[in-house]
């Protein structure tokens, strides 16, 4: 089985409608930036906090906006999270909400707030820790038990905790529930509704940054892009021709301008070592044509197991993912429409000031 | 079957021995079970997928700097007195971000010398220069500041470490952050009760017992008022903290600036119940510290003492005869923050406090939908690159399709390896990503490698010369692109934090190991096909 057998096509002679197009969107990414939407940058780079809850039943935003509101958090993004049949909500509060000297206000406000039904004296159980839990099962000793009992209830305990978080996804719906729990005594399970009361929620996931960390990472993530694209240029430099590098790395600035992937490392990479093996100018064409099957092949496969990724890989991995899906096409387009043409108008340029061009037959790697 | 391809052969089966082992160990039994329990055991998923709590900390070395600073200051005072030389004033300009720098004023320029003699004698670790008017600058030298600094944050790193244990937090990671400037990082897998360990790990537990001059004040204004609008220069005004009942803020306390003991003196804490059943915590001094403790109070009969805890008054107490040895912290406490509280004294005080500037928290039923999720995606990936390449190529396809599980195998087993070296390295939710993004790279070699083979065939060469060809040829652009990954994951590696380290890690070695299944492996797949084969017959590619 074969794709792309003698394909023939003009690549190069439509240079300008791919710059054209690149032109376009690169300069549409950068307006909105600039003026309407700013960067999306993520909880990690702008700091801020984030609760992920999960409700029993389907949540009414507009009452979560509320009872946060009546709670003095003014503002917060609160938005629904994954399937919608997971019940998952997203509550995004502002930097101004964290604070270095009580970074975890924000989410005890939160919950606090979303407790709407606490009878007083008892605790949250689909909120409560598991040393909650244990302390308050040794206090009632509801399985009588004289010595040993430390480590019956902490398995207890870790019985009760496995119930609620692994096989109700973190949030029951009723203390009855407990009763046919897998390791849960009877006892103990009758003995939690005086101490315990059930919420209609369970917190999945926290994630709070401060200020500092957030200012922090957006340096060392720009070095990072900084010096991969540095350590591109003269590993290319020193294998190829200089040329080669600023191609690479000129195209890599075009795809994260317009996406924000940067695995089109790889693909550009591929396709102008491919190039590198005969000599240019014209040849650039026929080159991609002939490496078109492997790049697309190779792209292609990339593609499908990144694909997976997207679809199958769960919502903490989505953007992630996403990023590498839209990577990996603007990647291999740009490899084909922006390296080569940049590389033979070099090769032009140079033919023009009568200087032998790059990379032809005196090229010094084999 | 040729003496060099068997060799080859064994080398192959030896590696995946090698690696399976890692993954493995000697399993229990082949039951799926026991494999599973076997695989745990060896491969140690991050805290994103098992659930747990991961912070940062900023330790304020400052404090530590000032505590040092202080100390000097004092010393200096002592010295300057017992060497009868005059001053009016030493002081600290900028305690806020320049606490080891000191300014003292008054000294007669006759008493140079003798000066820079007790600095260069008594405080070696401080550099004096001459002012303007008659002043002098002191200032810590650099590499004793950095030092100093430095130590603060390990003895933070060992007392956090202590109290971690205490709290049973199995396998936790405790050590400095590589981005920030004395910042730590804690990783506490499993742990679900956040308030209640941020409490205990940001608690300093500076534990001091000092002579209470006079209160309780009902607030600030009042005891200046009492005093005249002066506090005396070796006394301070502390807030009392949950002392009878009373929330802090609400009583304060003139104490003297000296302490009786500190927690230097203690030798163990413990917590139990007082006279009326009411939890409290009670603490042993050491010989030394009891001597000094039985001197002071037989001077102060009748007097007050205060156990004064992280600049708060917990405690007010008549001494009625010496004490030596014995000393309690009652009242208002539930058993839990009796013991929390003893296990703090006994782990030992932070040499600074600490912030807060990061946490993470992931539930246990979010680390597992993550783990469901994450090998879905990497089963249902791989499964599409296998059958793919079985498709596309037919019976190089096997080839390429035995080279991507080996390439896994030996993946999976480097994480295994890792395990046993101790050195572990966890395999986290973007460490998935990682793999899935392995295995569609890796095929991307066997793919350039068959292309080129299949294009040596259609311009004729036999099967053995054109499999020759493609790999001589497919292996300097396989180089090429591995080494340039390889680059952009390492630094990756370097820069990135916690989940994003472990993306790097899979994908580094994973780009490793293809080098080897997709080049070595694959080759002598072909080599041994082409073996098995007669002369002229055609290759399935």
């Amino acid at each position: 089985m074969e794709f792309f057998h003698d394909v023939n096509i003009d690549f190069l002679g439509k240079k300008w409608y791919f710059l054209a197009f690149s032109l376009v969107f690169s300069v549409a990414g950068v307006l909105s930036m600039a003026f309407w939407h700013h960067i999306p940058w993520g909880v990690d780079f702008r700091g801020g906090t984030l609760v992920y809850v999960r409700f029993s039943h389907t949540p009414d935003l507009g009452q979560v906006r509320a009872l946060l509101d009546r709670a003095g958090l003014h503002d917060p993004k609160i938005q629904p999270y994954d399937q919608p049949s997971l019940n998952e909500v997203l509550i995004d509060l502002d930097i101004r909400e964290t604070s270095e000297k009580d970074l975890s206000q924000g989410r005890t406000k939160i919950i606090n707030a979303l407790e709407t039904n606490a009878p007083a004296g008892k605790e949250d159980l689909n909120n409560a820790s598991s040393l909650r839990i244990k302390n308050y099962v040794m206090d009632k000793d509801p399985m009588h038990l004289g010595t040993d009992a430390d480590a019956k209830y902490t398995a207890q305990t870790q019985a009760i905790v496995d119930f609620r978080d692994k096989v109700h996804g973190g949030v029951l719906n009723s203390l009855d529930q407990l009763k046919s729990a897998a390791g849960v005594d009877p006892a103990v399970a009758a003995s939690i509704p005086d101490g315990f009361f059930l919420s209609d929620f369970g917190v999945r996931n926290v994630e709070i940054v401060g200020p500092q960390v957030g200012g922090q990472l957006r340096t060392q993530a720009g070095l990072a892009t900084l010096y991969s694209l540095l350590g591109m240029l003269v590993y290319l430099g020193f294998r190829f021709e200089w040329i080669y590098g600023i191609a690479a790395v000129v195209t890599v600035f075009h795809d994260t301008l317009i996406t924000v992937g940067a695995f089109s490392l790889t693909n550009t990479d591929i396709n102008i070592k491919l190039m590198r093996r005969e000599k240019l100018s014209d040849i650039v064409n026929r080159s991609i044509n002939q490496t078109l099957s492997r790049t697309i092949l190779t792209a292609g496969l990339t593609f499908l197991t990144v694909l997976a990724l997207f679809l199958f890989g769960g919502e903490v991995l989505r953007g992630f993912s996403l990023a590498l899906v839209i990577g990996i096409l603007i990647g291999t387009y740009s490899s084909i429409a922006i390296a080569a043409p940049i590389l033979v108008a070099y090769q032009d340029w140079r033919i023009e000031k009568g200087k032998r061009p790059v990379g032809m037959p005196v090229a010094k790697a084999k | 079957m040729n003496k060099n391809l068997l060799w080859k052969l064994l080398f192959i089966v030896g590696t995946m021995l090698f690696f399976l082992f890692g993954i493995f160990g000697i399993p229990k039994g082949f039951s799926g079970e026991a494999l599973l329990t076997a695989l745990t055991d060896h491969i140690h998923l991050g805290l994103d997928l098992k659930g747990g709590t991961h912070l940062i900390l900023q330790v304020q070395v400052n404090e530590a700097v000032n505590v040092d600073a202080q100390n000097a200051i004092e010393l200096l005072k002592d010295q300057l007195r017992s060497h009868k030389i005059d001053y009016t004033d030493i002081s600290q300009p900028d305690p806020q971000n320049n606490p080891d720098r000191l300014v003292i004023k008054g000294v007669p320029p006759a008493a140079r010398s003798d000066l820079r003699s007790i600095v260069l004698e008594r405080l070696p670790e401080y550099d004096i220069t001459t002012g303007a008017s008659d002043t002098w600058n002191m200032a810590m030298k650099p590499s004793n500041l950095t030092d100093l600094k430095t130590r603060a944050v390990q003895q933070a790193i060992e007392t956090i470490r202590n109290r971690v244990d205490a709290l049973g937090v199995s396998e936790p990671t405790i050590q400095e952050h590589g981005l920030g400037q004395y910042q730590i990082l804690v990783q506490l897998p499993g742990v679900d009760d956040m308030t209640r360990v941020q409490e205990i790990m940001q608690n300093t537990a500076m534990l001091e017992i000092k002579q209470v001059m006079s209160g309780p004040y009902s607030s600030q204004a009042a005891a200046l008022q009492a005093n005249s609008g002066v506090i005396p220069p070796d006394q301070l005004l502390l807030p009392g903290n949950t002392l009878g009942g009373r929330a802090e803020g609400e009583q304060w306390f003139l104490v003297s600036r000296v302490s009786a003991v500190n927690g230097k003196d203690l030798k163990r804490a413990d917590p139990s119940t007082d006279q009326n059943g009411q939890p409290d915590v009670n603490f042993q001094l050491t010989r030394d510290g009891g001597q000094r403790f039985f001197n002071f109070t037989s001077a102060h009969v009748k007097d007050s003492l205060g156990v004064v805890l992280d600049n708060k008054v917990r405690e007010v107490a008549s001494i009625n005869e010496p004490i030596r040895d014995q000393v309690q912290i009652s009242g208002h406490m539930d058993a839990q923050a009796a013991k929390d509280l003893a296990m703090i004294l006994n782990s030992g005080a932070l040499p600074a406090s600490i912030h807060y500037l990061e946490e993470r928290t992931v539930g246990p039923s979010l680390g597992a939908d993550s783990i469901r999720s994450g090998v879905r995606a990497a089963v249902i990936g791989m499964l599409a690159v296998l059958v793919f390449m079985l498709i596309y190529y037919r019976g190089a396809g096997v080839n390429a399709d035995v080279a991507l599980i080996m390439n896994l195998i030996i993946l999976l087993g480097f994480l295994g390896w890792s395990t046993i070296a101790g050195v572990n390295v966890a395999i986290t939710l973007p460490g998935i990503a990682g793999v899935i993004l392995t295995v569609g790279m890796g095929v991307d070699s066997n793919v350039l490698i068959f292309e080129r083979i299949r294009e040596e065939l259609r311009n004729g060469k036999t099967p053995p010369s054109a499999v020759d060809q493609g790999f001589s040829h497919a292996w300097i652009t396989i180089v090429d692109t591995h080494v340039t990954t390889i680059v952009s994951a390492a630094i990756l590696f370097i820069f990135g934090t916690g989940p994003v380290k472990g993306f790097a890690t899979t994908l580094t070695f994973g780009l490793l190991a293809n080098l080897f299944t997709a080049v070595f492996v694959s080759r002598v797949i072909f080599d041994w096909v082409l073996t098995r084969k007669q002369r002229g017959e055609a290759l399935s590619i």
